[in-house]
């Protein structure tokens, strides 16, 4: 079977549908798939909803979907950087579900695992514990959390083979791996596919299994906060 | 003399013993990571790293390389990394010592109010609330009393909470406290600062 696309357009060419759910790695800037983003822009697709952790900022990442209308609902735990995302939201334009980070990661992860629901004490007597099952064990109180089944996932990683097997560099795998393994489709786009046996199997972060298209293209990488110290005189 | 920001910092590093994996929150946690010293402290970023170094030198920035407050920092000889379910894995199983972090409110059961503000721009609760149910100790670390003088160390907390029941020791601008069975008990005390000048802006039961 194969995985590898020409370009992000093509790669996405018959898994897109108005109203979907996208599971979307990357934390704020880092990591994410900023070409499978742009392509889903053009494509038009309408009434999405994000399992992502940010939305990006205004003119990059989901943001660039803001702008166009195109999103109608984040699951995010941290929205802070992007102004169009608060008007739309305080407007009534755009759904909110604020998901502690950890308890978003664990959904994607146990939905790519073939668990439903699990429980954990984040959150317990909290307003994202309202209205969901709760359970003692031990005589501690853990609320129950569902897994994130996604209809595409579209990840971000540093170097591939033509299988899908993939390396991230660094901060960028973040929510990259855990949003993979959760798409009933999974595209990926990585900066540079490798020749197979190029890679270490010992050092492959995610399997190929989890990976059903791959292209690879130029990314720009965008720094969100730019801090450094001086050098020593 | 109440303590500066840099003082508080510095007391907070106190807590911390060799060996510890802690988390640091952003604001005067961050400050923290200045005042440890000769001990061996591993700095955990929620987003994937344990290992935190420093800023990089100007020019050495890798947008592959950021912390949980998306800016970019720089590895160490001892730098895991690893994704976000398995961030947030080890500290939902109690693997991280410590967690040192900011808050609006807390009060004298130990719940704590740090991530929003109804009415007012909504950011997100990020990693807190998970981090404040699994680390192993949370120490708040934040001015005793708001810029109008009204205090935030409550009986029970007014804003959403972060977490209920999760806070094991707040240090303040002018005092250290633990949250004991009935109320909070005075640890410490600033320079200069009487038991009388805490009561004032206290409005949590201290007990002894």
């Amino acid at each position: 079977m194969k995985k590898v696309y020409e370009s992000a357009s093509s790669a996405l060419d018959g898994v897109l549908h108005d109203g979907m759910l996208i599971a979307a790695g990357g934390f704020g800037l880092c990591g994410i798939p900023e070409l499978l983003l742009s392509a889903i822009k053009d494509a038009g697709t309408r009434d999405l909803t994000f399992a992502s952790n940010n939305a990006g900022v205004d003119d990059f990442g989901i943001g660039i979907l803001l702008q166009t209308r195109q999103v109608k609902k984040m699951i995010s735990s941290y929205v802070g950087e992007n102004a169009e995302f608060m008007r739309q939201y305080l407007s009534g334009e755009l759904d909110l579900e604020f998901n502690p980070q950890g308890t978003l990661a664990e959904r994607m992860r146990a939905g790519g695992a073939g668990i439903p629901g699990f429980y954990t004490k984040t959150g317990v007597g909290t307003v994202v514990a309202e209205g969901k099952p709760h359970m003692d064990f031990d005589g501690e109180t853990y609320v129950m959390e569902r897994g994130i089944v996604a209809d595409l996932a579209i990840v971000k990683a540093w170097k591939a083979d033509p299988t899908g097997n993939a390396i991230f560099r660094k901060t960028a795998r973040n929510f990259n791996v855990p949003a993979a393994t959760c798409g009933k489709i999974c595209v990926m786009e990585v900066e540079e596919i490798v020749e197979p046996g190029t890679l270490d199997p010992d050092h492959i972060h995610l399997p190929g299994i989890y990976v059903h298209r791959l292209i690879q293209g130029q990314h720009e990488k965008r720094i969100e906060q730019r801090t450094t110290r001086p050098r020593a005189a | 003399m109440p303590w500066t920001r840099d003082q508080m910092a510095e007391r907070a590093a106190a807590e911390l013993e060799d060996g510890m994996y802690v988390n640091l929150g952003i604001g005067i946690p961050t400050l923290v990571a200045n005042y440890v010293g000769d001990k061996d402290i591993t700095l955990q970023s929620e987003n994937g790293m344990l290992g935190m170094g420093p800023f990089p030198y100007e020019g050495e920035e890798d947008p592959d390389l950021i912390n949980a407050g998306k800016q970019t920092i720089t590895e160490l000889r001892r730098t895991a990394y690893f994704d976000s379910a398995t961030s947030f894995a080890m500290i939902r199983g109690g693997k991280i010592a410590a967690a040192i972090l900011g808050a609006m409110e807390v009060d004298e059961k130990g719940d704590l109010a740090n991530w929003m503000i109804p009415g007012k721009l909504v950011k997100g609760m990020g990693g807190a609330m998970d981090l404040v149910a699994g680390v192993g100790r949370v120490i708040v670390v934040m001015d005793h009393a708001n810029k109008h003088g009204e205090s935030k160390v409550l009986k029970e907390c007014t804003l959403p909470l972060t977490g209920k029941g999760v806070v094991d020791r707040i240090i303040t601008n002018l005092a250290v406290l633990d949250v004991v069975e009935g109320g909070l008990k005075l640890v410490e005390l600033a320079p200069d600062v009487t038991e009388e000048d805490v009561r004032a802006v206290t409005e949590a039961t201290l007990v002894d």
